[in-house]
């Protein structure tokens, strides 16, 4: 644990990006499932901040921990050992599945959210109806979910996270079992609603190429145990596209780094 | 590192001033493609569907009787013809007493089910979610569910007499248990993702209860409250049959067990037809609708309505 990060007091400090205050803080956080000591760590010494307004792409293989990770920053896990600070309060998170309740409208799932950060009841239809609109969903409010299609149900996901206002959104592969067009028009969707507010985005994939496309910076975690591998800042202006050459190059040098930490564990 | 000359070339080539119109435009197609229309079914297709074959079913059963009848297989005082369970009908119908009847029972099995659902559905909610509880009912709850509730009768009458009090306590043992089980069970089958996704919405605690774990609980409950009602009337006919006394209001049990003593054989096959159709009509008339309509909103319930 590191005294100095869990005592030092956030500054509002705007010209001095080193001082200003982080949204997401993970401060050596070590995670093992089972009994400590017995079991290999999934999550080993990760030290990672996410800035405020930050877009930040955690990439990794399969099983290297990212999910965990983000469960660890939600708060719905405690890690094993180190710090996570989200100074912001609780953080929104979406999911690979849309996990949108199936028992309410598209508008009403949206609305509990509202109701359960505690919106009176008088302003969350209204508010409900913005932020379907944001996403572009404008006419599904009284829409049931399994009538919507799995690119539109994670819209309205998207809204319903952004209903809860948090300062930080959290979304662990929110598209991959989506088509490619269906995930290129989300990526678009995504990078215009993080750009027209305040948030800062931790965002988890396997998928090189978007994490190219959509983050400011893109963290590798190797697997077994997870550790900060290596990370990019991505000096590619928005709107990019997923095709644009110099998403192609950047991906290409990181998908090489990804095959030698995946071929590491071939070799014993 | 990513050159920059080669981000403004592929940017010229998408067309807009920043590739936003044919994106919304791309998303507009794919909204109208994707978009899952939900069909309604022409009444025309359930009548014929749904209720037909039903019906002809039960003309069969009437035919095969019949033919039984005039082929004199056995004695009619055994088996009678279907006419002469029609005259019973109609006679009761005439007498003005049927409704009665029929009212004395379903009035009872009600009344009964409604204890039991006010019973069943805190102790199926403890059971589910605390672990002594569990641990402790369960197996009796489960065990309890496959016990004939008619083995109640004799000690409900020791206890009770021959009372009301005695029907609904037989009625109670029957019902409570699948009520109970009913929600431990549809509790059980709740997706965690579901549970995951209201902590992050911070529904937790008891909102969370209310507002994410019981909805996500409701289809295993209505199954529950389904078997339920099945229970709560199997159990009442029992009790009645057996425990019937000119002292309590003449309901289908008992017009049944009168028949018996009277060696009434239409007037037995009747009562026995009556209460069939209760209680299939009370679970056409309230639980398969609202079972429907649950599924029906969840997208569970395929295509036809
Ligand atoms: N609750 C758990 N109990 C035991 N092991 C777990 C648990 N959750 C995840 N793991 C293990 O931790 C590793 C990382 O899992 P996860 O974070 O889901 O990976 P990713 O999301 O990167 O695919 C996997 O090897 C997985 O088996
Ligand atoms: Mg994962």
């Amino acid at each position: 644990m590191a005294p100095a990060l869990t005592t030092e007091k956030p500054l509002r400090d705007d010209h001095d990006g080193a001082t200003a205050p982080a949204a997401v803080r993970i401060s050596r956080v070590h995670k093992t499932f089972g009994r400590p000591g017995t079991a290999q760590p999934v999550l080993d010494d990760i030290t990672l901040d996410v800035r405020p307004g930050e877009f930040v792409c955690l990439l990794g293989a399969s099983g290297c921990g990212k999910s965990t990770l983000l469960n660890l920053v939600a708060g719905l896990d405690a890690p094993t050992s180190g710090t996570i600070e989200v100074p912001g309060g609780r953080p929104a998170l979406m999911f690979q599945e849309h996990a949108l309740f199936p028992w309410l409208t598209a508008g009403r799932n949206i609305e509990l959210a509202l109701r359960m950060r505690g919106v009176p009841r008088a302003g969350r239809r209204a508010e409900a109806e913005r932020l379907l609109d944001l996403v572009r969903l404008g006419g599904a409010y009284g829409k049931r979910v399994h009538e919507l299609s799995g690119g539109m149900r994670q819209r309205v996901a998207l809204a319903r996270a952004l209903a809860q206002d948090s300062k930080v959104l959290l979304m662990d592969e929110p598209f991959a079992a989506l088509d490619a067009i269906t995930r290129d028009v989300l990526h678009g969707e995504l990078t215009r609603v993080w750009e027209g507010t305040e948030l800062s985005v931790l965002f988890v994939t396997h998928n090189v190429r978007e994490a190219v496309r959509l983050g400011e910076r893109v963290v590798l975690l190797s697997s077994r145990p997870g550790r900060v591998a290596r990370e990019w800042a991505v000096d590619i202006p928005q709107p990019r596209r997923i095709e644009d050459a110099a998403v192609a190059d950047l991906s290409v040098e990181i998908t090489e780094e990804l095959r030698g930490e995946i071929r590491r564990h071939g070799r014993h | 590192m990513a050159g920059t000359e080669t981000t403004t070339a592929a940017a010229g080539e998408r067309g807009g001033p920043d590739g936003r119109g044919d994106l919304a435009s791309v998303e507009a197609g794919l909204d109208a493609l994707d978009a899952v229309q939900v069909k309604r079914v022409p009444i025309t297709h359930t009548l014929l569907h749904k209720v037909l074959p039903p019906v002809v079913a039960v003309l069969l059963v009437l035919a095969v009787w019949k033919l039984l009848v005039l082929a004199e297989v056995t004695d009619d005082y055994k088996l009678p013809d279907p006419s002469a369970v029609w005259r019973s009908l109609r006679g009761l119908w005439l007498q003005g007493t049927l409704g009665g009847i029929v009212w004395t029972s379903v009035s009872r099995g009600l009344l009964g089910f409604l204890a039991a659902l006010a019973l069943g559905t805190p102790l199926g909610l403890l059971v589910a979610r605390v672990k002594v509880v569990r641990s402790a009912l369960g197996p009796i709850l489960s065990g309890l569910q496959s016990l004939p509730s008619v083995a109640w009768v004799p000690a409900a009458v020791i206890w009770l007499g021959i009372t009301d009090a005695a029907m609904y306590a037989v009625i109670l043992l029957g019902a409570v248990p699948s009520i109970a089980n009913g929600l431990v069970s549809g509790i059980d089958q709740v997706p965690p993702l579901y549970l995951r996704a209201g902590r992050t919405i911070g529904a937790t605690g008891v909102r969370g209860a209310w507002h994410v774990l019981l909805p996500a609980a409701l289809p295993g409950y209505i199954s529950g409250l389904k078997q339920g009602w099945a229970f709560s009337w199997r159990s009442l006919m029992a009790a009645e049959l057996i425990a019937s006394s000119p002292d309590l209001g003449l309901g289908l049990g008992q017009y049944l067990e009168n028949a018996r003593t009277d060696s009434d054989m239409p007037g037995v096959l009747l009562g026995i037809a009556l209460i069939l159709v209760v209680g299939i009509a009370i679970d056409l008339i309230i639980f398969s609708p609202l079972e429907r309509r649950v599924l029906r909103n969840r997208g569970l319930l395929a295509g036809a309505r």
